[in-house]
């Protein structure tokens, strides 16, 4: 009972925007790579390391916006390397992904030792976090206000890219050409595009947005790098990607399901429950959503058969 | 030259290239972030091999890697993605522990039990994946990395509630049985029974691949599953069997690991040999004979680095940096393939002109 009056408060619909934040910005990046037929495995280890150069520029720098630009240089730097090796060395894409996901587990421990002694977090560093924003006239509405006022910044932004990676993929020349490599690279090979350059291009923007939700782990989330802090997180917003049939908005749902069982996982901490079978939760619910999306999928293509033969 | 001595050629230099790079970018990145920077490389490249105990170090730590990269193997050999090896060798140990713990077994049999326990679970943890993949087609690549971290919630859960020492400060199970230990075979060192059990592994995983009906039905299923189809291999059923048979192999690493090394469970997270697994597979070239030498390799960098942390301001962390390395580089298909082409330009061109 006390569970059920605790998923229907404020409080409750605050922590699923908070833990759904990281979810949705980097399932955005992964809905842009497998629009452009490439699966990005590294997104983990890309949420990880721009997660602690975030931490780290704004340490330094004293400036959240330098901080800024350090995880989104950090992510963006993983995603070439990964961008490199797989479409220009033919490296496969789960080996990529794996090797960038190794080389951030322990790249970041190894940088924070160096920076600030410690092997576990940078609590003994002052970093910057992004501000939460409280929204003019709709802040005072009751319920309203309390609903939609007052979350990050990041939070805010995470839904907005969502429309605008609608819009640049359905929208715009360059999210046509995304999307054609995709379906079939042959036939934009043959008009004369580059089918390496779109998906550099596609692997760019979702290392833009894989960057974004690990400096929120770090710096809205939490207010320091924790290692190995992003958790799956990376994983999870690949079967988000999957179960949102690669489209924005379905992907947005789907993350938001994930994250429902995160913060479910998290209120759950409370009761005799082995804490073990709490922290399995959102990890289990990643598989049975998978599972149900895949035997949905197939139910749709057998219907859509027997459709044609009738 | 022949084709095949032409791909040896190539593939060699290529691995040469590979551990050159790999050792250069350790010094590199030592004089960068060192302030006594040739205590710190040579504790690493020469550490090792001070000590007849630290040469030992390098074995026991090769034990597990050569369990986890076989299991990889066959994995990658199917042209599978899980990555179950990790939570396999992990429900490895806990049935180890289980049976370490709960048994009152003679000594030549306890440890057999033991092994064959850890088999059992992590070849039902691999099968898991590998099932949801052959029945309704999700990716195993996803799931068996879910299914990794609920193995490692449930591992520290069942030590947590069931076989914890209530004694002991922090997690810990009960102590095992000493019967079910894997006895040492080196004096001076920690080398336990379980190097010869990963030996004979590697042989068996290598005539099971190259001289084996099954074998054979992997690799053509992992070359190209359509064809395998076409000439009547049951393709999904293969798979499923090649990931069953390597999670078999990474459990009963697992429980080679703890009866070998450990006399009670104390581990908080997955210790990670499944992922640096794939590294040493795909060091080894998926070739069970060479996973043994690129399992030592890593070993070796591993205990290196360890020293170096102990004897120097650098992290050991600097490993997982030159794997992640290592694997892409040896992933890049495309490195030295012009080179090979011209090669094999070159030696058609001479054979016409016979």
């Amino acid at each position: 009972m006390t569970v059920l009056s605790t998923i229907f408060s404020f409080q409750f619909v605050d922590m699923w925007l908070r833990v759904a934040t990281p979810l949705i910005f980097t399932s955005m990046g992964a809905v842009v790579c497998e629009r452009s037929g490439v699966v990005n495995l590294g997104l983990e280890g890309i949420m990880l390391s721009a997660a602690l150069m975030g931490v780290l520029g704004s340490a330094f720098s004293g400036s959240l916006f330098i901080g800024l630009l350090s995880g989104l240089a950090m992510g963006l730097f993983l995603s070439a390397v990964f961008a490199y090796f797989h479409l220009v060395l033919k490296a496969n894409e789960v080996l990529c992904g794996t090797a960038i996901n190794t080389f951030a587990g322990g790249f970041t421990v190894f940088m924070l030792e160096i920076v600030t002694g410690e092997k576990g977090t940078s609590a003994s560093i002052k970093s910057m976090a992004f501000p939460t924003v409280d929204i003019p006239i709709i802040q005072h509405i009751p319920v309203l206000g309390q609903l939609l006022s007052g979350h990050n910044l990041l939070t805010y932004f995470a839904f907005i890219m969502v429309g605008v990676l609608w819009y640049l993929l359905y929208k715009t020349p360059i999210g046509l050409r995304i999307r054609a490599v995709g379906e079939n690279e042959h036939a934009i090979h043959s008009v004369g595009i580059s089918v390496t350059k779109v998906r550099f291009l596609a692997i760019m923007i979702c290392g833009v947005m894989a960057s974004l939700g690990g400096m929120y782990l770090s710096m809205g989330y939490l207010n320091m790098f924790v290692r190995d802090m992003v958790a799956g997180r990376g994983f999870i917003s690949l079967a988000a990607n999957a179960m949102g049939h690669a489209t924005p908005v379905g992907t947005m749902l789907s993350a938001l399901v994930f994250a429902f069982f995160d913060g479910l996982s998290n209120i759950l901490q409370a009761l005799k429950i082995p804490s073990e079978f709490v922290q399995m939760l959102p990890y289990a619910a990643t598989i049975v959503g998978l599972v149900l999306y895949s035997i949905q999928r197939i139910n749709a293509v057998k219907r859509h058969k027997a459709k044609s033969f009738a | 030259m022949k084709t095949r001595s032409i791909n040896q050629l190539v593939d060699s230099t290529k691995l040469a290239i590979v551990v050159v790079v790999a050792c250069l970018l350790v010094s590199l990145i030592i004089l960068m972030v060192s302030d006594q920077p040739w205590v710190a490389i040579s504790s690493f490249f020469f550490g090792p091999f001070s000590t007849i105990r630290r040469i030992g170090n390098i074995l026991e730590g090769a034990i597990p890697l050569i369990f986890t990269a076989l299991a990889v193997t066959l994995i990658f050999r199917a042209g599978q993605f899980s990555m179950i090896s990790e939570g396999s060798f992990f429900i490895g140990i806990l049935g180890a522990t289980i049976v370490g713990i709960s048994l009152d077994l003679p000594a030549g049999l306890h440890p057999i039990v033991a092994l064959l326990v850890a088999g059992l679970l992590g070849a039902i943890a691999a099968a898991i994946p590998a099932l949801l993949k052959l029945k309704w087609q999700v990716s195993e690549v996803v799931t068996s990395i879910m299914l990794n971290y609920i193995i490692q919630f449930f591992v520290i859960y069942m030590i947590n509630y069931h076989f914890r020492d209530p004694e002991a400060s922090s997690l810990a199970s009960l102590k095992i049985a000493t019967t079910a230990s894997l006895p040492g075979i080196v004096p001076g060192t920690r080398i336990h029974l379980g190097l010869i059990i990963a030996l004979i592994f590697s042989a068996l995983t290598w005539f099971f691949v190259f001289r084996m009906k099954a074998g054979y039905e992997i690799r053509l299923v992992g070359d190209n599953a359509d064809f395998a189809r076409y000439v009547g291999i049951r393709a999904p059923l293969v798979m499923v069997m090649a990931q069953v048979v390597a999670g078999a192999i990474a459990g009963i690493g697992g429980g080679v690991e703890f009866l070998g090394m450990y006399s009670r469970f104390k581990w908080t997270v997955s210790p990670g040999y499944g992922w640096t697994g794939i590294a040493v597979a795909l060091l080894a070239r998926r070739n069970p004979i060479m996973v043994p030498f690129a399992a030592i390799f890593i070993a070796y960098l591993n205990v290196g680095s360890g020293i170096m942390a102990r004897s120097s301001d650098v992290g050991s962390e600097i490993v997982y940096i030159i794997q992640g390395v290592i694997m892409l580089m040896i992933a890049a298909d495309a490195l030295l393939q012009g080179w090979r082409q011209r090669l094999v330009v070159k030696s058609a061109t001479a054979m016409e002109g016979i």
